[in-house]
């Protein structure tokens, strides 16, 4: 009986080694370790054995059924794994093909740089303003120095509705209102930011209708060299640490002194190259301290408050930092355009 | 402003420093210098050569061989202008010689005759056609008899010349003259300014004999001057000042015209030459127009003139509009003897009312217009009647005959040094800005630290004490100033709440997949009666229109976002570009008056424009096209994120719209504007495909959104799906039908999702069958089968009862 058990064992053994699939295998343990299998048989007839011999070969058949079990267990697993890499090899994607794309829009160039300058500004304790595109007459002009029949209206030939409305020219009018609202009290800190609208052919340096950006700042003793101080700590921020500014005099009817400020050019470092005309410069923005007249009209007492103005137009600031040919592509909206400056 | 070097120099002694280095420094202090022309870079070996001899060439017609003495030879040189003569001098490019645009002279054979060099004209000189004098236009250049033989042409042509252009601010009007060029380039550089003396012998009869002046208008005119020059010989002006002339872009005529421009060059004033015995009367009257009055001008335009245009009359007829153009019939001509000479100062306003009705610009209004130096009008004037002694024979008369109400009274301005320094934040020492108003040439008082300064009325830009700030800080030098930080008490700054949900509201279109356009405030007429919100309809809105637009398509102000916005979907379809998703936040412009007067409404809104492919993921046959849905899906969205809640769509009807496709958006009953597909007429007339729109009031949405951020404790019982699906009316509405759902359904169900819409084969006609699956949860225990199978019933019932629905097995 040890014999034909040993024997059972061996031949189970080869046979689930053997097999070549989990069928096989468990043919094999039904065979073997069934009900009706051998070692079955071999244990039914332990009745004939002695007293002294009937544990040895039970001992025995347990160990023969356990080994045999424990191999089929061992093979099933490895089979398991050889049919699952078989299935995951199956399963392999070309990883290179392209991925189901998500619609993504993103903001208008103009709309980040002016959110740009807004939150520089912010950072300075500045608040933003806004104020109405269609505007009269004493807000454009007269309230900013610019009586009727001035000369430097030449400067800006507006688009009127009546006598007394037109579209305003430039954001500064926001300032005249904004101060007004503040009732000859300081400070008044602001930024301007909004659309406006001059009789221009449109071309592609010119646009009847395009964005600007303006800022206040009036409080007791505010001095020119704050202005520059500002100026410069903004346009280190907006075009890189690098860059330098430069004040050149020039003229504005609500400021007095006016200046243009100019930034160092990017390209050459201020050697001179085409981009800023050979000069090293390029022009960004005019500035001044506010007229007396544009502080009286607007309540606020000359003698106690004195303050700072700027602007700019941020095409211009688009054009120049990403070389941008044509001003008619900010209000075209090709698409083409547009996306391209999904991250900017 | 043209400023001829060569002409500065005599000023000012600039020989050490090259034009672009003065150039910069004028620039830094004021006056931006935007061009520097050096004129005659490339002439070489052009001379003064006299013609001894001309004949016809003997083998053709319009040739001449002409023999010229250039000094040091005698050239034979061929010539076919038609004025060339023998006697006379000219400009003979030598062999050798290099002309403007590298061209080179070479000794050369014309039909068989040798020909050493060239007879120029001065526009193969280089000189701009419109400068060159009648007389010279068709032919070659011909020099004064005094021109010495062999000297240098280019030279007595000033063609050795370099000009800055100045481009001047409004302020700076002084610099539209030499004198005043002086000035300032005198003081940018710290020199000494050396302008021409003016000495005029007078004959003894006196003018006052011969003209009257009479104003009849002494606001308007405040000054006239008249003077009387008689016997003069018209003729060409000096070379010297027609060199000048051209430099500054203005054509040499005759001496007496040249020698009026050439004051008005010097002087910034102008003048008028009339021909005194052609004026018609021995007196000059200044007055307004009559309405209707008519004159021929200079120009030969016959001019109507209204009644706030200011005349100079002969007292019975217009003889010039007042600073901007002379008359025709008293106009200074070849045979002109007497001169009467004005020297004027017009009201800036007058001439720029007259300038701008006739559309005249002249060299004159230009200065008129910006204001004039009272004091110096009547010396330019003396100043004239020097030079028409000089170069042109005339005897001046003695004493001019004036109208004299000027003010020439000098701005006194005061301040102590300390004020200057506060404004701009600098430590100037008071010796130090003295100095600057010694090189600016103010006079000046001080006393300690306090000054009192009297600023000069060639320089009518300055009156108050800011000015004076701006003088001080250029000439001391902006690149020296301090950068300093504001030293007031600091501001917290920030956006406001609708500021901030405005960029909130960006963010989210453009996660949904737009992109942010910007499109014209303008549009046309068409464009503003289009796409208008059916509310807004009600209010009866008139477009605004613009007084002078440019053109048809920007003329009438945008009563909603859209017409643009479809033009821009329009220009993408037209470069090929189909697939469009557009939004916009601007503003538009609602009035309700027929006759605007007073600023219409500015309403912000917020639209969006989408066609063409949502998704393309081809290659796993996921192509979503754009439709109804996906927009209304963004517009759900952006109303959930602002936390707008029970909003609703209703069917509803627009003229540009699809019939059946679109809707007006509320929120709380509230009307908050419109979605739809544009109607396939408009889509076919614009060559737009299947185009999906919406438009918001955007203020609406940032005035109502919830920001009040809340929590809802997590459940943590779990919930219980269940489907259900009805037979209804086709016509029935699926919000309709949720909304009693969700009534029947409360308090437990918690969601409601339409999962499947049928209608066709195995439906009964006129009918669909709608699919919710409904999901149900109780947040206090775990809902028990009886108690959803209660709600199921609840909820069955109530949809038979409201829309005889059926529920499907």
């Amino acid at each position: 009986m040890k014999e034909r058990l040993v024997e059972l064992k061996e031949e189970a053994l080869n046979k689930v080694a053997e097999a070549e699939d989990a069928k096989q295998l468990q043919e094999v343990r039904v065979a073997y370790l069934g009900k009706k299998g051998p070692i079955t048989e071999v244990l039914r007839g332990m009745g004939k054995l002695s007293k002294e011999e009937r544990p040895v070969i039970g001992q025995l058949a347990n160990e023969v059924r356990e080994t045999i079990a424990g191999e089929i267990e061992t093979k099933q697993q490895q089979l398991e794994k050889v049919a699952l890499e078989k299935q995951l090899k199956e399963e392999a994607l070309d990883v290179t093909l392209p991925g189901r794309p998500n619609p993504t829009g993103g903001p208008h160039l103009l709309t980040k740089l002016i959110e740009d300058i807004e939150d520089l500004f912010i950072g300075m304790g500045f608040e933003v303003a806004e104020g109405p595109e269609v505007e009269q007459d004493y807000y454009n002009f007269e309230a900013l120095n610019l009586p009727k029949g001035h000369p430097a209206r030449d400067m800006q030939d507006s688009f009127y509705i009546t006598e007394e409305l037109l579209m305003r020219t430039h954001t500064s009018p926001v300032q005249a209102r904004t101060m007004e609202k503040h009732e000859g009290k300081g400070p008044v800190k602001i930024i301007c930011p909004g659309k406006v609208y001059r009789r221009d052919t449109d071309d592609a340096t010119h646009s009847h209708q395009f964005t600007q950006i303006e800022g206040l700042y009036v409080d007791e003793n505010v001095r020119m060299s704050d202005l520059k101080g500002v100026l410069n700590a903004f346009a280190k921020q907006m075009f890189g640490q690098s860059r330098e500014i430069r004040l050149r005099p020039s003229f504005f009817p609500f400021t007095e002194p006016s200046v243009e400020m100019d930034i160092s050019c990017k390209m050459c470092h201020g050697d001179g190259c085409s981009v800023c005309k050979g000069t090293g410069w390029i022009e960004i923005l005019g500035a001044g301290m506010v007229h007396p007249n544009v502080l009286r009209m607007a309540g606020f007492d000359p003698e106690k408050y004195s303050g700072f103005a700027f602007g700019m137009g941020p095409e211009r600031i688009a054009m120049l930092k990403y070389g941008i040919d044509d001003i008619r592509h900010f209000y075209t909206n090709d698409v083409r355009f547009l996306k391209q400056f999904h991250h900017a | 402003m043209l400023v001829s070097l060569n002409w500065l120099k005599q000023y000012v002694d600039i020989d050490d420093i090259s034009p672009e280095d003065l150039a910069e420094k004028i620039t830094k202090s004021g006056i931006e210098v935007e061009g520097i022309e050096t004129l005659g870079d490339e002439l070489k070996n052009i001379v003064v050569g006299y013609v001894k001899s001309c004949e016809q060439h003997p083998n053709a017609d319009k040739l001449n061989v002409c023999q010229v003495d250039v000094g040091d030879e005698e050239l034979q040189i061929i010539c076919g202008a038609p004025n060339v003569q023998a006697g006379q001098k000219v400009a003979v490019a030598k062999p050798g010689a290099r002309l403007p645009g590298g061209m080179k002279i070479k000794k050369t054979k014309l039909r068989g005759e040798v020909s050493n060099g060239m007879i120029c004209s001065q526009q193969e000189l280089g000189t701009d056609p419109k400068f060159v004098q009648k007389e010279f236009e068709d032919g070659i250049f011909v020099f004064p008899e005094d021109a010495e033989v062999g000297a240098d042409a280019v030279e007595l042509l000033n063609l050795d010349d370099t000009i800055l252009e100045f481009e001047l601010t409004p302020n700076r009007s002084d610099c539209l003259s030499m004198n005043g060029v002086g000035y300032e380039v005198a003081a940018v550089l710290d020199r000494t300014l050396l302008l021409p003396n003016i000495e005029v012998d007078t004959t003894t009869q006196k003018a006052s004999d011969h003209i009257q002046v009479k104003v009849e208008e002494p606001e308007l005119n405040p000054y006239y001057g008249a003077f009387v020059i008689q016997n003069v010989k018209v003729g060409p002006s000096p070379l010297w000042m027609r060199n000048r002339l051209i430099a500054a872009g203005i054509r040499p005529i005759n001496n007496v015209v040249d020698i009026t421009n050439y004051v008005l060059l010097e002087y910034g004033q102008p003048l008028h030459a009339f021909d005194y015995d052609r004026f018609g009367s021995k007196e000059v009257v200044i007055r307004a127009a009559r309405e209707g009055e008519k004159i021929k001008t200079l120009d030969d335009e016959e001019r109507t003139l209204k009644s706030e245009h200011l005349v100079i009359t002969n007292g019975e007829k217009p003889v010039a509009i007042a600073g901007v153009m002379g008359g025709a019939d008293s106009e200074v001509h070849e045979g002109t003897t007497n001169i009467l000479l004005e020297a004027a100062f017009f009201n800036p306003l007058a001439v720029r009312t007259a300038s701008k009705h006739h559309g005249i610009r002249s060299e004159a209004s230009i200065r008129y217009e910006k204001g004039v130096d009272p004091n110096r009008v009547k010396e330019a004037g003396q100043r004239a009647c020097q030079l028409l002694q000089q170069h042109a024979g005339g005897e001046v008369l003695s004493g001019e005959v004036e109208f004299n109400d000027l003010d020439v009274s000098e701005p006194v301005i005061d301040f102590d040094t300390d004020q200057i320094n506060q404004k701009l934040g600098t430590s100037i020492a008071t010796d130090e800005m003295a100095t600057i108003f010694e090189r600016l040439q103010f006079e000046y008082q001080q006393d300690g630290e306090h000054f009192t300064v009297y600023a000069p009325t060639r320089r009518g830009d300055i009156t108050i004490v800011e000015d004076i700030v701006e003088e001080v800080a250029r000439i001391y030098g902006y690149d020296y100033l301090p950068y300093t930080l504001p030293e007031g008490a600091s501001t917290a700054g920030g956006l406001t709440v609708q500021q901030q949900l405005k960029r909130k509201i960006h963010q989210y279109l453009q996660g949904a997949g737009l992109n942010e356009a910007m499109t014209y405030s303008l549009t046309s007429e068409k464009g503003a009666g289009m796409f208008v919100d059916p509310v807004l309809k009600e209010r009866n809105p008139q477009p605004v229109k613009l007084a002078m637009p440019m053109s048809e398509a920007h003329s009438h102000l945008r009563l909603t976002l859209l017409p643009e916005m479809i033009a821009s979907v329009k220009y993408n379809i037209a470069r090929r570009q189909q697939d469009i998703a557009l939004y916009e936040l601007g503003s538009v412009y609602i009035s309700e008056e027929k006759q605007i007067t007073k600023q219409p409404e500015e309403k912000r809104r917020l639209a969006a424009a989408i066609s063409g492919t949502w998704v393309s993921h081809q290659w796993q046959k996921d192509v979503k096209t754009v439709d109804f849905f996906v927009l209304k899906g963004i517009v759900e969205g952006l109303l959930s994120m602002l936390r707008l809640h029970n909003v609703s769509f209703e069917a509803a009807t627009m003229e540009e719209l699809h019939p059946g496709r679109t809707a007006v958006i509320k929120v709380n009953g509230d009307h908050v504007g419109f979605i739809g597909q544009v109607h396939p007429f408009v889509q076919t007339e614009w060559d737009l495909n299947d185009t999906y729109v919406f438009e918001l009031d955007l203020d609406y949405l940032l005035e109502h959104a919830d920001l009040e951020e809340s929590y809802e404790p997590i459940p943590r019982y779990p919930s219980v799906t269940q489907d259900l699906a009805f037979v209804v009316d086709e016509s029935t509405k699926a919000k309709h039908m949720m909304d009693v759902i969700t009534e029947a359904g409360s308090p437990f169900l918690k969601d409601i999702q339409v999962f499947d819409i049928y209608q066709g084969e195995h439906m009964e006609e006129g009918k669909k069958s709608i699919a919710y699956t409904l999901r149900f949860q109780d947040p206090e225990a775990t809902l028990k089968d009886e108690q959803i199978e209660k709600v199921r019933e609840q909820i069955v019932q109530a949809m038979e009862e409201k829309f005889n629905a059926e529920l499907r097995g």
